[in-house]
């Protein structure tokens, strides 16, 4: 999962460039960076552009309707509550798991650390199966919660287990390979000195980590927002009540109101962007952290 | 950074004494979570499937058309990760080694299939690429490829959503190289050429395999950005996870299960590699980061 | 500690949310529909929420779910809590049944087959006709593309295969073999299998792909007044299939909730002139005479066949043509 580590970027480009021994001849480079970068442009900057461009097809007014309207404001509602929900609980779950493997040394490490990564890998349709196959009428749990007037499947919670399934591993693989190179000194020095556990979690280890676990909880946030396979196996497609944002966007596009659609997957590429900007900001201030903390 | 290194933390990381609290809590809560929420919802995947006997599990997972989606699901994913890895580690070389205007754009702009929700992926791809689309419609005329809707278009989308994957392993990777190493090759006698291809890509291999791994994994499961653009037609377009769906549509669990589990036991698999890749990268790298 | 106090309070308050759903005072119905009839039931939830109001006083809400008919009946039989359901064919309100959640002669329970409107089977083909597509025999002809749904996801494309064969075997000399060849051939003039009976619109007219989409003549003329007169034309067929969208209260989710008068007069209210005439304008066939004289002039007269008839009921017609191994997957195995 290194992808979305948070990395801390010195510009080296310059160093390179400038020796003769390390760099290429200018029509190579200039070949080089053309190629990527119309890869680049087709694969990313298109698709982007085209959402955008869509969205406004039909003027600004149309653009704001399709955002006020009552079933886009509820999917906008539902899918900022599940996100609010599953970004917390895999907060948690990342810091307690990290601790535990970056800290100490028990059998099994690497295979627990595999099965953590596994929501990475299942497609979304699976994980949305799974949680039929539990909570669904014919399921394990599903008559008892149905017995007691619960629902889970077809409702908000399941909605919200499938969201933190599918973002499971992000927190806590931010946090693993970070706090493992940190070690263990620091927290052992401070309760030496006699500070409590949490003592030690709050004032030694958090600082330290606090910029992975930001990043961690920008990209859990972004993927917890955008799921689409997994949600949409467990909805039940209500209107104006387990509809999330891609759902949503699902539906209008089947009622042929295109730009209505793109208009709402407007919303989410403006989220990515924010996410993508804050990502930028965190990495800056981390190498910042960092520079300082080195002179 | 702690200033005492690898020999002496080693040796008191390995010793059973720790004085570290929390040890039981989150681990305990680790594995609770970790059950409540992975572990045990997938082990319905297994029980359903055992209701089937192992011949109607074997009958039900080779299909032909079943077996054509997992020719189609692989074989685009790989064909999808092989091109993320070849223009992964372009892109990832224009952002370390050159400078360029735009590339602090370029560099923030590399995650967006990450953080795009696939479903919208999947509608912008198809609308670019379609027949009357600004792409497809060029593709159309002048080449006489019909991209979205074949599966062509499956392997579109899958390479957009693998792409960060590759920049991302290889570019920290690229970042760290020792920067002496390409000086005393090329004092050696080495032209450019000789130092990349002996000296910097073997460096860079574990990391690029690492990403073409993810970005495979990653391929494989996919659903909601393909769905739109694929065609879906039997034998031809159709992705294993949407059998899945197909098979749930017609109410046959079991049929869905046998073949979620081939799929689960795929991903494990690269789960696997990946870790050991990942392993082997560090080892290679001679130092955690 | 703290963890689990935060965790077990999460939990509940998001148990919390989803029984909020069910506490509301006043009266709340779900409609667990098929993709086409999103317009159709928009209209007539309105409708009935102001006589229902009139009627009694009482204020009903009306909640509405589409998607695929498959996948709608599917969320059902796994516990969407749907009060009554109105899908694109028996088949699926009958896995429904067999599931336990409402009795199995539901059919009866309503008047004729429990299908207050009806649609058929018609064409769409670009502005002008320019492949000159006329009727079934035209779509085997080479060179022609064709766009329908998956008939394994989307009931309205089993209506469009059915209604293939019936035609291909009441031609001169036509039988079963010639009817599995002629619809063989049909879908090798497929380019694009879409899940859903909307998706595949949206690929012939918006995406511009193929010269015919077989399509419910509901969806077609909605297609044409949403998408543009401009870009395509109706064709009807000499010959198609009766399609019955059946509807049915589910007997063991009203019960429950204590819904069942309101969910009754729901479907009643359907066959009611008000109900009828809504359905005639969202391009449904309304069954009423007198209504259906109305839109007399919007329907081509035209010969239909019906799926008891010719395939024994829909029961028959999935065994046969749409399981796995059946005909349908014959078809696509070389």
């Amino acid at each position: 999962m290194a992808a979305t580590a948070l990395h801390l970027h010195s510009d080296l480009a310059g160093r390179y460039e400038s020796n003769p021994a390390t760099r290429e001849s200018a029509w190579v480079k200039w070949t080089v960076i053309g190629v990527s970068l119309t890869f680049f442009a087709l694969f990313i900057l298109l698709p982007l552009f085209i959402v955008f461009y869509e969205a406004l097809r039909k003027g600004w007014e149309a653009y704001l309707v399709a955002l006020v309207e009552p079933d886009a404001l509820s999917s906008i509602k539902l899918t900022l509550l599940a996100a609010a929900i599953s970004v917390p609980l895999n907060l948690v779950f990342g810091i307690a798991a990290a601790w535990a493997i970056a800290k100490f040394e028990f059998r099994g490490k690497s295979f627990l650390i595999t099965l953590i990564d596994l929501p990475f890998s299942i497609s979304p349709v699976v994980a949305g199966l799974i949680y039929v196959l539990v909570f669904g009428r014919t399921g394990w749990l599903g008559p008892w919660f149905i017995e007691n007037d619960m629902r889970i499947v077809f409702a908000v919670p399941g909605i919200i287990l499938a969201t933190i399934f599918v973002t499971f591993p992000f927190i806590a693989r931010e946090l693993i390979p970070l706090m493992e190179a940190q070690g263990r000194d620091e927290e052992e020095a401070s309760t030496v000195l006699g500070a409590s556990g949490w003592q030690t979690f709050w004032y030694v280890t958090l600082p330290n980590i606090k910029w992975a676990l930001l990043y961690g909880v920008i990209l859990c946030n972004a993927r917890a927002m955008g799921e689409f396979g997994a949600v949409s196996v467990v909805s039940g497609h209500i209107r104006g009540e387990t509809n999330t944002m891609p759902l949503h966007i699902e539906i209008v596009y089947n009622e042929y109101k295109f730009s209505a659609a793109f208009a709402v997957a407007s919303l989410l590429a403006i989220l990515a962007l924010v996410t993508l900007v804050l990502k930028t900001f965190i990495e800056w201030r981390a190498t910042q952290t960092l520079k300082r903390s080195k002179t | 950074m702690p200033a005492f290194d690898s020999p002496q933390r080693k040796g008191r990381f390995m010793s059973s004494h720790n004085a570290l609290p929390g040890f039981r809590l989150s681990l305990g809560y680790t594995l609770t979570w970790l059950s409540l929420i992975v572990l045990i919802p997938l082990s319905a995947v297994f029980v359903k499937t055992m209701e089937l006997s192992f011949e109607q599990f074997w009958a039900i997972v080779t299909t032909p058309r079943v077996v054509a989606s997992y020719q189609l699901t692989f074989g685009a994913s790989l064909a999808a990760a092989t091109i993320n890895a070849v223009f992964g580690l372009l892109l990832a070389w224009c952002l370390v080694r050159y400078s360029f205007p735009g590339k602090k754009i370029v560099d923030s702009l590399i995650d967006l299939p990450f953080a795009l929700p696939t479903a919208v992926a999947g509608i912008a791809l198809t609308a670019l690429w379609a027949g009357n689309g600004w792409v497809g419609s060029i593709v159309e005329s002048q080449f006489g490829i019909k991209v979205a809707f074949t599966p062509w278009g499956v392997l579109l989308a899958l390479v957009f959503i693998g792409l960060p994957f590759v920049v991302r392993t290889v570019q920290p990777v690229l970042e760290d190289l020792d920067f002496e190493l390409e000086e005393a090759a090329s004092s050696l006698g080495a032209n450019r050429w000789q130092t990349i291809r002996r000296v910097i890509f073997p460096t860079l291999l574990p990391a690029l395999l690492t990403g073409f791994a993810l970005a495979f994994a990653r391929a494989v499961g996919e659903y909601g950005s393909v769905i739109f653009i694929a065609g879906n037609m039997p034998m031809v377009s159709e992705i294993t996870p949407l059998m899945i769906i197909t098979k749930l549509e017609q109410y046959d669990y079991r049929g869905a299960t046998a073949i979620a589990t081939v799929m689960l036991i795929v991903s494990f698999v690269m789960l696997i590699t990946i870790n050991s890749l990942q392993a082997w990268t560090a080892k290679r790298n001679g130092k955690i980061k | 500690m703290r963890f689990n106090l935060t965790r077990r309070s999460l939990i509940a308050l998001s148990l919390g949310f989803a029984l909020s759903g069910s506490a509301f005072a006043d009266v709340n119905l779900l409609n667990v529909s098929y993709d086409p009839t999103r317009e159709l039931y928009q209209e007539y939830n309105a409708a009935f929420a102001k006589y229902w109001k009139a009627k009694t006083g009482e204020t009903v809400t009306l909640k509405a779910s589409h998607g695929g008919s498959g996948k709608q009946a599917r969320s059902v039989i796994d516990g969407l809590d749907a009060d009554v359901v109105t899908l694109a064919l028996a088949a699926d309100i009958d896995a429904v049944a067999d599931a336990g959640l409402l009795a199995k002669d539901w059919q009866k329970k309503l008047p004729l087959n429990a299908s207050p409107y009806t649609s058929t089977i018609v064409f769409l083909v670009r502005k002008g006709n320019p492949k000159k597509i006329k009727d079934w025999d035209d779509l085997v002809k080479p060179g022609i593309d064709v766009i329908t749904p998956n008939p394994k996801t989307s009931g309205g494309a089993r209506w469009n295969y059915l209604a293939a064969w019936a035609y291909a075997k009441h031609l001169k000399g036509g039988s079963d073999a010639t009817a599995k060849e002629f619809v063989k051939k049909i879908y090798g003039n497929v380019k694009v299998l879409d899940s859903g009976a909307r998706g595949s619109t949206t690929t012939f007219v918006e995406r511009g792909i193929g010269d015919v989409l077989i399509a419910w003549e509901n969806e077609a003329y909605l297609s044409l007044k949403e998408l543009g007169p401009d870009k395509v034309e109706i064709v009807t067929p000499s010959v198609s299939i009766l399609a019955e969208p059946p509807v049915a209260v589910v007997d063991k989710i009203v019960d429950k909730k204590g819904t069942r008068k309101v969910a009754t007069e729901y479907l009643n209210y359907l066959y009611s002139p008000e109900g009828q005439e809504i359905a005639g304008k969202n391009y449904y066939r309304p069954t009423d005479k007198k209504v259906a004289a109305k839109f007399a002039k919007q329907f081509a007269d035209l010969k239909l066949f019906t799926i008891d008839k010719e395939f024994g009921g829909w029961t028959n017609a999935q065994k046969t043509h749409f399981a796995d191994g059946g005909l349908f997957d014959q078809i696509y195995v070389k």
